[in-house]
């Protein structure tokens, strides 16, 4: 029989989410604190984004991922929290209890106090885009070839296509560009950019890569290796018109067609995910809908700037502490609904009521000079003007303490437009 | 003679398109921001526009084959890919420490090319 551990706190997966979470956790008060890697390394993505654009809020400077990575790294390092690398967590049930497996030692079962889920997000493969042709080598996700080519030191292909025009597909096409590949062009099936306005520019524009919009990859070409794509423009239903195809040659073509939350640990252990975001269901303190398992990070929703993954790592961290210390009470269960043009909001529901709760959210479409409002039962307590609005930014907006007690009903964010001109 | 030129603003998610007004290198007017960040943001990008360099070096006997590099500042942006050529035959010694400098002043831009990430050397 392996022994059983029974450690304060688990945390699975060391990306930012992990690292913040275990040190908030250790922070708070707790002794034993395992953190759980299936990489060699800590880290998580990071070390694999060598540009900058990280860390502007928390750090107040623009680092590089593994800049960003490794200030948390050196802490952790110094901090006793009991780090297990190469080790893969298999299983977890709803009794928190959890089987791991790495080469040293095994199986490892463990009973931990808390656990928190902190095990990022996935690309979005083919088989989840289906484009008709062949299965030759050379289609590859955007993540991965970043992988190879940052981590590895490989380079995957030398004339590419990118289908999808999120920020990791921008960020690729000037990589792949530097390191002395062609980009044919980048091919987005909306009719408006999916990445950020700072990557069009200087990942495409100071190359002169051009960007399609309305348009898309029909037919992968080669059995073996790609040979080419066809791509065509869509009408208004994103249906291909015809007529409008057009071969390209390339060797490889990359996916940028977005990240979804890696929840197949949590949903075995019964935890509720929302539809929306594709990840759990979460109150104030990140805590899911199993008592005692946590969540943080790009688990429950994909954020597009890692500062924010360090904010709910923080509060998973310390909610967990709070947990295995007898502290934290429920007071009440209240709603935080999406209203005019929000889609999704993170946390989905407040059950401590007797805090300052930041809020996260993504609005359904575009919108210009609007206000962005927290109501309780009716009554703003958060409003603040906006420019602009866009679906690819996370937007936050805050409850201020003292806001909420067990009377509430109900907490609404909406965007409406401004009528006050300032 | 007075040429246009346009550039998008990255400062907020409006991203205003701002027309730039210049006659013989001289900035005479910029239109379409919305606030004075885009002005200012359009002049730099005009004048001296500049981006900061990531890319990767060869390590011989680390835990990796490559290590990401950075320049410590932004450089001009017509060196960008040249910064990238000149460090395609550099090649470090296992174990490469954080902030190490790969390249000082890097072709004479008073910028130095570092390290942005410690890289262990490979036990056997
Ligand atoms: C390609 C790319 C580019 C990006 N660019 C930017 C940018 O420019 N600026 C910015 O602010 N943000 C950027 N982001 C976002 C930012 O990097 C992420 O939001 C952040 O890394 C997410 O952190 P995380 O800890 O939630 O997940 P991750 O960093 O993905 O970490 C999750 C960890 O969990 C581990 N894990 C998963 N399952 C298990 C298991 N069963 N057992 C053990 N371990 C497990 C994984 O190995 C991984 O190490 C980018 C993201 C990507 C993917
Ligand atoms: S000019 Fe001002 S309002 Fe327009 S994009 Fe730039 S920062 Fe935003």
């Amino acid at each position: 029989m392996t022994k059983i551990l029974r450690p304060d706190a688990v945390v699975i997966g060391a990306g930012p989410a992990g690292l913040g979470a275990a040190l908030a956790a250790r922070e708070a008060g707790l002794e034993e604190i395992f953190l759980l890697e299936r990489d060699f390394e800590l880290g998580g993505i990071l070390p694999q984004c060598i540009h900058d654009g990280f860390g502007s809020i928390v750090f107040d400077q623009v680092l590089t991922g593994p800049e960003y990575a490794q200030r948390f790294i050196d802490k952790v390092e110094r901090s006793g929290i009991e780090v297990f690398l190469d080790t893969m967590v298999l299983e977890l049930r709803s009794d928190r209890s959890l089987v791991a497996v790495n080469s040293r030692d095994g199986v490892l079962r463990m009973e931990p106090g808390a656990v928190v889920l902190a095990m990022g997000c996935r690309e979005r493969t083919r088989h989840q885009v289906l484009i008709p042709g062949y299965r030759p080598a050379g289609v590859i996700c955007a993540g991965a070839a970043q992988r190879y080519i940052n981590i590895e030191g490989l380079m995957p292909g030398r004339r590419v296509v990118i289908l999808g025009s999120g920020d990791i597909g921008l960020i690729m096409a000037r990589r792949f560009t530097l390191e002395g590949a062609e980009v044919e062009g980048v091919y987005e099936i909306m009719d408006h950019p999916g990445g950020l306005t700072r990557n069009l520019v200087q990942c495409l524009h100071d190359f002169d890569i051009p960007l399609h919009l309305s348009h898309t990859v029909t037919f992968i070409h080669g059995r073996k290796r790609v040979e080419a794509v066809t791509v065509a423009k869509v009408n208004e239903n994103r249906k291909p018109i015809p007529g409008t195809e057009r071969l390209v040659e390339c060797d490889t073509l990359v996916l940028s067609v977005g990240l979804i939350p890696e929840n197949e640990l949590s949903k075995k252990a019964g935890v509720v995910l929302h539809p929306a975001t594709g990840g759990p269901v979460v109150d104030e303190l990140m805590e899911t809908s199993v008592e005692g398992i946590f969540a943080c990070g790009n688990v429950v929703c994909v954020f597009d700037l890692v500062d924010y993954v360090t904010f709910t790592a923080e509060v998973a961290g310390r909610g967990a502490a709070e947990f295995v210390q007898g502290r934290r009470r429920w007071r009440g269960e209240v709603p935080v609904r999406p209203g005019r043009n929000v889609r999704f909001v993170v946390p989905q529901r407040l059950r401590c009521l007797d805090r300052e709760v930041e809020l996260y959210f993504r609005v359904q479409r575009p919108e210009r000079s609007v206000r962005v409002r927290v109501l309780v039962d009716g009554r703003v307590v958060h409003s603040r003007k906006a420019r602009m609005v866009r679906p690819p930014e996370m937007v936050r907006a805050s409850i201020p303490a003292g806001a909420l007690n067990e009377g509430v009903r109900e907490v609404v964010v909406e965007v409406t437009p401004d009528e006050k001109e300032a | 003679m007075r040429r246009k030129h346009d550039f998008i603003c990255i400062n907020c998610p409006l991203s205003c398109t701002v027309e730039l007004f210049e006659e013989n290198g001289e900035v005479q007017e910029v239109r379409g921001n919305e606030c004075a960040v885009g002005e200012k943001y359009a002049v730099t990008e005009y004048l001296d526009p500049r981006r900061r360099v990531t890319t990767t070096v060869r390590v011989r006997g680390g835990v990796l084959p490559v290590v990401p590099v950075a320049t410590s500042a932004p450089v001009p942006k017509r060196l960008v890919r040249e910064v990238v050529r000149a460090l395609a035959g550099v090649e470090l010694q296992a174990p490469v420490e954080m902030g190490q400098v790969v390249m000082p002043d890097i072709l004479g831009t008073g910028v130095d090319v570092v390290t942005t990430r410690p890289l262990p050397a490979k036990r056997d």
